[in-house]
Order: C-alpha cells, then sequence, then structure tokens
C-alpha cells in the first residue's frame, strides 16, 4: 500500500500545491520505513498463497516471462536463481511495484495488461515465482573465456553486437541479454535468428515495440541501402545501414522499401558454430549478463 | 452548411448574432416610442435578452435531439444520438485538407491512456483526462477556464488504465462517471461540484470510464469491471438532483427471465459490465447500450449457459430502464469479447431501421433496431474462434477455440478485432468506418478462485510472437451488406477512433502517434501529424468564429488542428 501510495502521490504532483508536496514526501517517508520494515514475504513457502499468485501472475505477468515464468521474447526467464535487478524478497517487491526504469518492465499497474496488484497479491506473485524457480542456476557448461574469445573473433559476433560498449552496433547490444532472455531463447536466437526477430525500440503507449526488420531501400537518386529498421511508421523510415550509417527517409520520396522478416544475421548451424562452442559462446553471455550492472 | 462562409456554420445559435438581431429588432420596435414610453418595452427587452442569454447557456433535451442543426457543437460522445461521429461542417474539405495545421494544444499533465472525446458547445470545449480530470477550454485558444480533478482513494483498482472518455452536458452541468465509482455533475461555467452520489462500492472492483449519455432530463452510465467478477448495471441519474431514477441490471436474478442462463450463483459475479456509451432512437423511445464478458473472462467451466446479459445489445425504454429486446453477441464468451462497442443506428430508406456493429469478435452484425431480431453477420477481420454459424445465423463457438491449460492460439485475440474506439458512419458515402486490429491471442485457462475485488480472470492471454507479425488498418464497410469497400493499413493493431464529415474525409490515429486525415470515399490519405505517442482516443469536430476544428487527444494533450 505505502509504495502504491508514493507512486501516486508523485504522479499527482504537478496539480497540487508545492505544501501539500511536502506534506506527502513526509507521509511517502513515513511509509516507506514502514515499507522497509516488511521486507520479508509474508507469505514464504504459502502453497496456498503460491496458487493464488499463480492466477495474478497469468492475469499480470504472463503476457512477457510467459506461462510458467520461463520467459519468452519479451520478458526474462523467472525460474532462474539469480534475478539482475537483486533476489532478496524486498528487491523482487521492488522490481515488480516500481518497475525498471529503462527496461520494459513497467510499473505495477502501469501496463496495457492486467489490472495492477496490491501489496498482498504481489507477496503472492513472489511466493509463485519462489515455488517455480530453481535452487541453483545450471552452471552454463561452456567455456566463458573461450566464449568471449569467440565472440569477438572467429563467430564475428561482434562485427555487430556490443557487449559493455564493445562491438558493432547493427544488431541488439547483448550485454543483459543473458539475464534478461531464456536459454532456450538464445539457443533459438544463434540457430534461426530469423524464427523471431529481437525487439527494437518502445515508444510511449505502444503495445508493440519495433522489431530487428530487415530493410531494402532505394532513394529518389537511384541509391541502394540494405540494414536493420530502427523504427518506421507509414510516412517515415529510419534505419541503419550494414556499415552503421544512419538513413532518415521520407517514404513518399523513396523509389522502393522493401522489408523482410530474414534476419541479416546468418543462422549458425552446428557446421558454422559447433554445439562446443555455442555452449562457450552461451556461457559468455550468461556471465556478462549477471555481471554487476555498469555504475552499481 | 457551407464553407467557407464561418457565419453560415453558426446561424443564428450564435449569441453574439443573436444579440445584434434582437438588437436590430429592439431598435425598430422602439423607434415610434418617445422617451418617456419607453419604460415598459425597455424592460421587456432586457427581460428578452437575459432569457435569450440564460436559454442560450442551457442544453435542452431538445437541442441535444437536435444537434444535426447545431454542427458547430459536439454535444455528446458520438455526435449525435445515433452514434455516427459525424460532423456536418465541411471548412475542411479533400482539397485543402493538406494543409491543416496545428492550432493548439491542451496538457494534462498525466500519464496513461489519454482516452477522452471532448464536447463543444458555444464555443466552450469540455474534455476529461486521467485520473478523472475534467476541464473546460475556451475553445479559440485552449486557454482554460477550469479545471477539476478528483480526489481519488488510494485502493482503487481500475482494470486497464486511469482513463476516462468524456463527458455528457445538459442543462447547465456537465457529467463525469468516475473512477471510484461515482456519477457527479459540475459546474459547466465553474466545475464546481453540484451533486456527487456513490453508484456501488468500488472496492469491489467496480469504477465508471465511460461519457455518460444524456436523454431528457436523465444520464445514463454503465459500470466498469468486467475483470473483478462484478455485477454489472447501467444506471439512470436525475439531471437536477442526482437521484437514481432506475438501474438495470446486466445478470439477471433468480426469477428474472435469463438467470436460468448460469450456472447456480455465478450471476452473482457474472460481470457483464456496460462501459462504453449507449445511443438513443427518440422515434421509439428507445436507448441501445452493449456490455462487455462474462466474468471470469477466460474460463467458462462454473459458469455454464449463454451468460445473459453478457456481449449483449440491450434495447431499454430510458424513462424506466425496462428491457424492450436484447441480442447476445457471444454466448458463454471465453476470450473476452466485450460487446462494449458503439451500437450504431443506420436507416436503410425510410422501411429499414438497423443497428450495426462491428464487433470486437471478428463479426459485422446488422440487426433490425424494431425488434433485435439478426439480419446477418459477416466477419471483418480474421476469425478462427468461430467457423459456423447457429439456426438464428449467429457465429458459433468452434469445438477447438476454447482456451487451454497451456494455451490455444486464437483469432482475434483478446484487445479484438476492434475495441471501444469509435467507429463513424458517413451518410455522404454511406459507409461505416471501423479500427481493424489484426491479432490473434494464446488464450490459457485455469481455474481460480474468487476474491472480491481482486483480478477474476480465470487465467490469461498473451501475443503470439511466433506467428505472422500483428496489424492494423482502418477498414470501409458497406453496412448494409457487411462487404469491404477499402482500407488503409496501420503498421500495428491501433486503439485510435474515427471521425467522418461532410468535407469527404474520415479522419483516424495510429499506435505509431500520427493523426491522418483519409479520402472518404478511396482510403488516400491527404494529411497527416506525428503526435509523439501513441492514440488511445476518438476525433472530433467543431467550428467556433466560422473556423472548423479537428481534435484528438494522444499522449497527454489533446491536439486541435485546422486551415491556417
Amino acid at each position: 500500500m505505502s509504495q502504491t501510495f508514493l507512486r501516486r502521490g508523485l504522479r499527482r504532483e504537478f496539480l497540487i500545491p508545492f505544501a501539500r508536496i511536502g506534506i506527502l514526501l513526509c507521509m511517502a517517508a513515513m511509509f516507506g520505513r514502514v515499507s522497509r520494515a516488511q521486507d520479508k514475504n509474508p507469505f514464504a513457502g504459502n502453497t496456498d498463497a503460491a496458487k493464488v499468485g499463480e492466477s495474478q501472475f497469468r492475469a499480470n505477468c504472463a503476457f512477457c516471462h510467459g506461462l510458467g515464468a520461463r520467459g519468452g521474447g519479451r520478458g526474462p526467464d523467472l525460474t532462474r536463481a539469480k534475478k539482475r535487478h537483486g533476489n532478496a524478497d524486498a528487491d523482487l517487491f521492488r522490481t515488480i511495484n516500481e518497475g525498471v526504469p529503462g527496461t520494459a518492465m513497467p510499473p505495477n499497474g502501469a501496463t496495457q495488461q492486467g489490472v495492477g496488484m496490491t501489496d498482498e497479491e504481489i507477496w503472492q506473485v513472489i511466493t509463485y515465482i519462489r515455488s517455480v524457480q530453481k535452487k541453483t542456476d545450471a552452471q552454463a557448461a561452456g567455456n566463458a573465456a573461450h566464449g568471449r574469445e569467440l565472440f569477438y573473433g572467429p563467430a564475428a559476433c561482434a562485427n555487430c553486437h556490443m557487449v559493455q560498449g564493445k562491438g558493432g552496433r547493427l544488431g541488439p547490444d547483448l550485454t543483459t541479454t543473458g539475464s534478461a532472455r531464456s536459454l532456450d531463447y538464445l539457443v533459438e536466437s544463434v540457430r534461426n535468428p530469423s524464427k523471431r526477430l529481437a525487439q527494437g525500440i518502445s515508444e510511449a503507449m505502444k503495445e508493440f515495440s519495433q522489431e530487428y526488420v530487415t530493410v531494402t531501400v532505394v532513394d529518389g537518386g537511384g541509391q541502394k541501402y540494405q540494414g536493420t529498421v530502427l523504427n518506421e511508421d507509414n510516412f517515415t523510415l529510419q534505419m541503419m545501414d550494414t556499415r552503421e550509417q544512419l538513413h532518415l527517409f521520407d517514404k513518399s520520396k523513396l523509389q522502393s522499401v522493401e522489408e523482410t522478416r530474414q534476419s541479416l544475421m546468418p543462422a549458425y548451424d552446428p557446421k558454422m558454430l559447433p554445439e562446443k562452442d555455442l555452449q562457450d559462446l552461451l556461457a559468455f553471455l550468461l556471465a556478462t549478463g549477471s555481471a554487476p550492472e555498469v555504475g552499481k | 452548411m457551407r464553407a467557407p462562409n464561418g457565419d453560415r456554420f453558426v446561424g443564428l445559435k450564435n449569441p453574439r448574432e443573436i444579440f445584434l438581431r434582437l438588437g436590430a429588432w429592439g431598435a425598430a420596435v422602439l423607434r415610434p416610442y418617445k422617451r418617456r414610453e419607453m419604460k415598459v418595452p425597455l424592460a421587456l427587452l432586457c427581460w428578452c435578452f437575459l432569457v435569450a442569454g440564460s436559454l442560450r447557456a442551457q442544453v435542452t433535451p431538445q437541442r441535444l435531439l437536435d444537434s444535426a442543426s447545431e454542427p458547430q457543437n459536439w454535444l455528446m460522445y458520438s455526435g449525435d444520438y445515433a452514434g455516427h461521429r459525424y460532423s456536418t461542417l465541411d471548412q475542411i474539405t479533400t482539397a485543402n485538407a493538406s494543409g491543416l495545421v496545428p492550432k493548439w494544444a491542451y496538457q494534462t499533465m498525466a500519464g496513461g491512456k489519454f482516452e477522452t472525446t471532448p464536447l463543444v458547445v458555444d464555443g466552450v470545449l469540455y474534455g476529461t483526462g486521467q485520473d478523472d480530470r475534467a476541464y473546460a477550454l475556451d475553445a479559440r485558444s485552449g486557454r482554460p477556464i477550469w479545471q477539476y480533478q478528483r480526489a481519488l482513494p488510494a485502493d482503487i483498482r481500475p482494470c486497464c488504465g486511469r482513463v476516462n472518455r468524456g463527458l455528457a452536458i445538459l442543462g447547465d452541468k456537465v457529467f463525469l462517471g468516475t473512477l471510484d465509482a461515482h456519477v457527479i455533475a459540475l459546474d459547466a461555467k465553474t466545475g464546481n461540484v453540484v451533486w456527487d452520489v456513490t453508484a456501488v462500492d468500488y472496492r469491489g472492483g467496480y469504477s465508471f470510464t465511460l461519457a455518460p449519455l444524456a436523454i431528457k432530463n436523465l444520464v445514463i452510465v454503465g459500470i466498469s469491471g468486467g475483470e473483478y467478477g462484478i455485477r454489472g448495471f447501467i444506471d439512470a441519474y436525475d439531471a437536477a438532483s442526482g437521484e437514481r431514477k432506475w438501474r438495470f441490471y446486466t445478470t439477471p436474478a433468480p426469477g428474472e427471465p435469463g438467470n436460468d442462463s448460469w450456472e447456480g450463483d455465478s450471476w452473482k459475479i457474472g460481470g457483464a459490465p456496460a462501459w462504453i456509451t449507449g445511443t438513443y432512437d427518440p422515434a421509439t423511445n428507445t436507448t441501445f447500450w452493449t456490455t462487455g464478458n462474462p466474468s471470469p473472462s477466460n474460463r467458462g467451466a462454473g459458469r455454464a449457459g449463454d451468460n445473459l446479459y453478457s456481449n449483449t445489445l440491450l434495447a431499454l425504454d430510458p424513462d424506466t430502464g425496462k428491457l424492450k429486446w436484447h441480442f447476445q453477441f457471444t454466448k458463454h464468451d471465453e476470450h473476452d469479447y466485450d460487446a462494449t462497442e458503439v451500437p450504431v443506428m443506420i436507416d436503410q430508406g425510410s422501411e429499414k431501421h438497423l443497428i450495426v456493429q462491428a464487433n470486437r469478435n471478428g463479426f459485422f452484425y446488422i440487426i433490425d433496431r424494431a425488434t433485435g431480431k439478426l439480419i446477418s453477420s459477416n466477419a471483418y477481420a480474421k476469425v478462427t474462434w468461430s467457423t459456423s454459424k447457429d439456426a438464428e445465423g449467429r457465429p458459433a463457438l468452434d469445438k477447438n477455440g476454447s482456451p487451454t491449460l497451456e494455451g490455444n492460439r486464437v483469432c482475434p485475440g483478446a484487445a479484438g478485432a476492434t475495441n471501444w474506439m469509435s467507429p463513424t458512419y458517413d451518410p455522404q458515402t454511406k459507409l461505416f468506418y471501423v479500427t481493424a486490429r489484426e491479432q490473434c491471442d494464446i488464450f490459457s485457462t485455469a481455474p481460480q478462485a474468487f476474491e472480491k475485488g481482486h483480478a477474476y480472470y480465470g487465467s490469461a492471454y498473451f501475443p503470439n510472437d511466433d506467428a505472422e507479425p500483428f496489424w492494423g488498418a482502418l477498414r470501409a464497410i458497406d453496412p448494409l451488406t457487411g462487404a469491404l469497400k477499402w482500407e488503409w493499413k496501420h503498421p500495428s493493431p491501433t486503439w485510435s477512433g474515427v471521425l467522418s464529415t461532410a468535407g469527404g474525409l474520415v479522419f483516424t490515429g495510429d499506435a505509431e502517434g500520427n493523426f491522418m486525415a483519409l479520402e472518404a470515399t478511396s482510403g488516400k490519405v491527404l494529411w497527416h501529424f506525428q503526435c509523439g505517442a501513441s492514440v488511445y482516443s476518438s476525433p472530433m469536430s467543431f467550428a467556433v468564429d466560422g473556423k472548423q476544428y479537428v481534435a484528438i487527444a494522444a499522449g497527454s494533450a489533446l491536439f486541435t488542428f485546422a486551415l491556417p
């Protein structure tokens, strides 16, 4: 309740006099203390609460995190023991209630999906997540150090992908992907990148984010560009070509725009990337994904 | 009405002109009188001015009936009682629409979806915003006259955003349904609260999000909360006092017709909210309302039966709330296919009086307005939940269409082939324009215990990422046959409604933030403007001082556009 109160209070900040903001902040501080006092899940280990939590999870979370909390193309696999934004009950509560700035994880109640949850319901969801999460994360079978060599070397991933500020720009930054996606999704993305294109930019209030669609453009002067779509609407196109040049087009001035859901990334079949190397690469991505966030 | 001569828009409806004409008339009348003799006629004249002035400020029930005679105003949610969302203003045309420019914007400074359709009455714009804001603006400049925001309890939990779709106006008041399930009347000149009544305890998951509908001296509202296992209802309140005149429960109690369409006591938590504004046929004194899903939305087990009056078109007597007839679009729904899309009244000649609806379940229904009998139902978007029709011609659930524990892919998705965003009917082109969404979902079902005031879905739905990408379209449909005339493709599913105007245009928005004008006969885009946030509202049009405006809400701003 306290967190909800704080959030709503802040949201109204624009319309209330400054004096009331002061009062609000005092109250928020007061409630904040109460909340911090309750940083343990009151339902820990309670199977009935986990069952109720599963219903809430399905209604509010499964849209991105999938049935069974196993993750998908939008949200991380929550059955992993280690959570990127904190493992403690209080961390999970904060993540659910306040969202994660800079990611697709919205604050409680701010999604298009679901109805928002009370504090009690959030704890029930946490109880559910605890009930399906693994005791320890399976150690990646591969060798992360060799995976790193592959990434920046012979596998040529870094031509298009960046990890911790180093690498190419044409594909998604993979710094946090290891923690944000399920292992199955990672394998699929390497072996068959066109099956599910990566999500790109998310815009204010837009339900579905832009994807890394491949585009070939011929401009008014007959010049041809190929690359990935950064964003587009019916009238404009923002793209990056394979030489990492940005192009911002008015579609009406182009000779042609062809889009395909065939990813520019080659499918790394076992001939190109043997199973052992794949495991090494995954180990590298998982290790990177679980590394401390920059600046923390 | 012809543009661009502004005065012809407004005729004698403009208060300034009434004043001038009365003045001229007064001078003529008084000319024969000597100064001493002038006292009585002068008093009479003053009285005339006062009455004219106060009558002008009043939005009488007659003015609502005659809304077509004052096209400069937008007097109710859909623009008229028929639900056409059509403006006879024709200053902005297919020839000049490319020259539209923004005139002003009003910022609510609120987050979340901005769904309002404003009203305009005699140069004043009345709108709502997120978190139950309301405001009156100078419609020429966008400058606020008053602002109101309800102090909402901390524990309200509206299902799908802290949204509101607009006001109703009657007399000297505007009416707001609130997220804590109150109906309030605000003084139209000051925004002061005149009355405030509790419809129901919001803690049961009840809220109001729709724009009320004023008929005669009544303010009619329908409740939201189909995600919580509420018992839905439609209420009518006395506009002057706030006294509740009638309530129609959308799930019948034992002893009432239709109760046998529910298993056991499931009717008590059966949902069937009525969260979109209805329409009204004065010729038969019938108001048409539509209802949403039975609760829990994704689980039919435990509520065996048709589940009346969920997903139903209701024909009610506005004086008494008595049901005249009903037509249920989706029986025993398990896909959240609310029928809460504006039921649009269309006449075919003088004989056939119809209700048409592009339903969330993907079918376009044509229904006899006098009897409620189904005339036809044709798919206007991709449909997989139904592959056959029942004896009455109503689409019936396919045996493979029900949700499963692990999930079953069904089209359209839970947000529907369309949703609450308004369609429009253009009497010039005789076409019906609707925003269609081509998105399928995976529907899952699981047992869930009911707990009052808590989300009650009976499991979940989520997008089917592996399949073809989702998209949307503005579709022009012949409402007498359901046949598609043209479509304009949106890159992704869209939540914008549609407006048509006598200038040969339709206006709509998209999820990419564009607001655009299209040629009504062809679907060719003539003009577009980037609003900076996805559009979750339906456009409207008004005129002040002879200038036609088009308005749309997006993000936290209400934008207006006109010719330079």
